[in-house]
């Protein structure tokens, strides 16, 4: 499968990503390549297999429903680049 | 053209878990900023999240009161999307594996039942909380409520107006509350809706052009948001105009709706499983297990209200909308059978009450102002004629908060029904002799009188006379008094 342009564009805009036109030009070269070489696997019959959605075979890890954090904003906010109060403090947001 | 709309809601109930979804911090509500926040769901890097069980079992609560399909190997999921109350950069979700699938809730729609459809109900968890006024260029952040869990449901577009949208969040809102699973505060918003909202010409079956609406914080909201966008669609179209697919946020001062700045790609939120949590995989015995431990539901307990006790369909909606409610009533039936008369008395004296305490915002009344032994026993007391009904109000005034049974506190204060003739006929005379102005206009053809001279002998017997008594002896002796 060839990638477009214009989709590297977008996946690039859904994660926040600013490219060159130089970078975009060279990632949808690399991405069409990687996909390429992944589109080998429609080779197979798969028919007769389960779908793979999971690398652990085991299931059901849990936590029972207890409290067991100590609070500590003051740790929690140590590395944040601004806060006010307690709170988290961030360019401000436009809906 | 005659249009009818087509509405779906998607709902947001938060659960009553004690602790959050993936990790051990608390999920108590009205903490300090951040106060109940840590590295999971703080979204810090190589921490790993652990599902708690309790989310899962409040998921086939709700799917199996919902005849919903449970899914014996669901998964989690990553949706993505930036957002800064969302600190991890994606949503843990479900999305191909959701919990609960195909179900169906039943509306009651002035007595006749409609069947709404569910798509699906999903495990999820809650984002945070931002602050955007009054902080200059800056908006603030507030992560307590970031992995507090939710269930999403989703219903089919089986709406047809939203009187029915109404009903059918209402109904939605006693089986989650029945089962103990989501507390349904609107104001607190453990109990959130969006609309999804299309009109079509009368009669047709395709879908049209679909709107989704957020922002909706009460019943009232959502029915007005609805109507609203109804009549804003017929316009559109019936003017020529085109509607398109997007999202509306309902401005409550203003009560329209307006278009959402689109987000680019929106709705790409490129969903897949998540790596760090294992599959759920729920077998026959869990659920058999949560299947026996299900309460009697609002809609049969309302239909046994009607059968067991007679009562009319007004009673039996109102008394099972809580299940507290209906316990209290039940526990008082079983005292003393007067079933019609103890619903009155709850569905006025002990609901003023309630409201004045507030109580009625409490999901579960654990403590009543009137004990349901002493409200039988007060119906009792009327049934047997040893109180009259305007002292029976007295009585349940004195009976609040009270550790004494009416029978006490009637004898107490000394409020016994006067049944004895001589006493009766001994103040009647007293009225008697005390008006005979007004028992010559009686005389004279006026029987209003009759209504006066019966509230004086009852105020001079401090309204302990019984009003029969009182009648027919009155009655008699002004008879006798004509005749002579």
């Amino acid at each position: 499968m060839e990638l477009t342009l214009k989709e590297v564009q977008h996946v690039a805009v859904l994660a926040r990503l600013r490219l060159t036109p130089e970078e975009e030009k060279q990632f949808t070269e690399q991405l069409g390549r990687i996909l390429q070489y992944m589109e080998k696997l429609g080779q197979l019959d798969t028919s007769q297999v389960e779908p793979f959605d999971h690398a652990a075979t085991s299931a059901n890890a849990f936590r029972d429903d207890i409290v067991s954090n100590t609070p500590n904003p003051a740790a929690i906010l140590a590395n944040a680049p601004a806060k006010e109060q307690t709170f988290f403090r961030v360019p401000k947001i436009i809906e | 053209m005659k249009y009818e709309s087509v509405i779906g809601l998607e709902v947001h109930a938060q659960l009553l878990t004690q602790s959050k979804i993936f990790c051990g911090c608390s999920t108590q509500f009205g903490q300090a900023p951040n106060y109940n926040t840590c590295a999971v769901c703080i979204g810090f890097p190589g921490v790993l999240p652990v599902l708690n069980k309790k989310v899962v079992e409040f998921a086939i609560r709700a799917g199996l009161a919902t005849h919903c399909e449970i899914t014996r190997s669901s998964r989690l999921a990553r949706k993505n999307y930036f957002y800064p109350d969302l600190p991890k950069g994606y949503q843990i979700s479900q999305y191909e594996l959701p919990i609960c699938a195909n179900g169906y809730v039943d509306i009651d729609l002035d007595g006749t039942s409609k069947r709404v459809r569910l798509t699906r109900i999903h495990m999820e968890e809650d984002a945070g909380k931002n602050i955007h006024d009054g902080h200059g260029d800056s908006s603030l952040v507030d992560f307590n409520r970031a992995g507090v869990p939710l269930l999403e449901i989703v219903s089919e577009p089986d709406m047809r107006n939203p009187a029915e949208a109404g009903i059918y969040l209402r109904t939605l809102r006693a089986i989650l509350q029945y089962l103990d699973i989501c507390d349904g505060n609107m104001e607190q918003g453990s109990f959130r809706c969006d609309a999804n909202i299309s009109i079509r010409p009368q009669g047709t079956d395709a879908l049209g052009t679909k709107v989704e609406i957020k922002n909706l914080n009460s019943f009232k909201a959502i029915e007005k948001a609805l109507e609203y966008e109804t009549a804003r669609q017929m316009d559109t179209l019936s003017e020529g105009g085109k509607l398109i697919q997007e999202t509306r946020l309902w401005d409550e001062n203003k009560e329209q709706t307006r278009a959402m700045r689109s987000k680019e790609s929106a709705h790409d939120y490129r969903y897949f499983p998540d790596p760090d949590l294992l599959p759920v995989v729920i077998d026959e015995k869990w659920i058999d297990e949560i299947h026996t431990s299900l309460p009697e539901l609002p809609g049969t307990r309302r239909s046994r209200f009607l059968s067991q006790y007679a009562l009319p369909l007004y009673d039996a909606e109102l008394l099972t909308s809580r299940r507290d409610i209906a316990d209290y009533f039940e526990t008082a039936v079983t005292i003393y059978p007067n079933a019609k008369a103890i619903s009155n008395w709850i569905m006025g004296e002990l609901f003023r009450i309630l409201k004045e305490r507030k109580l009625d915002q409490q999901l579960y009344i654990k403590t009543w102002p009137v004990r349901a032994e002493y409200l039988a026993e007060l119906v009792q007391l009327i049934d047997q004629d040893k109180i009259s009904g305007k002292i029976a109000k007295m009585v349940f005034d004195a009976l609040v908060d009270a550790e004494r049974s009416p029978q006490t506190i009637v004898k107490e204060k000394g409020l016994e029904q006067v049944s004895d003739v001589a006493r009766i006929e001994t103040s009647i005379d007293q009225i008697l002799a005390a008006y005979p102005k007004q028992i010559a206009d009686y005389r004279g053809g006026n029987e209003k009188i009759f209504g006066f001279l019966v509230g004086q002998v009852m105020k001079s017997m401090q309204g302990k006379a019984n009003p029969q008594k009182v009648n027919e002896i009155l009655k008699a002796k002004l008879s006798c008094t004509i005749s002579t």
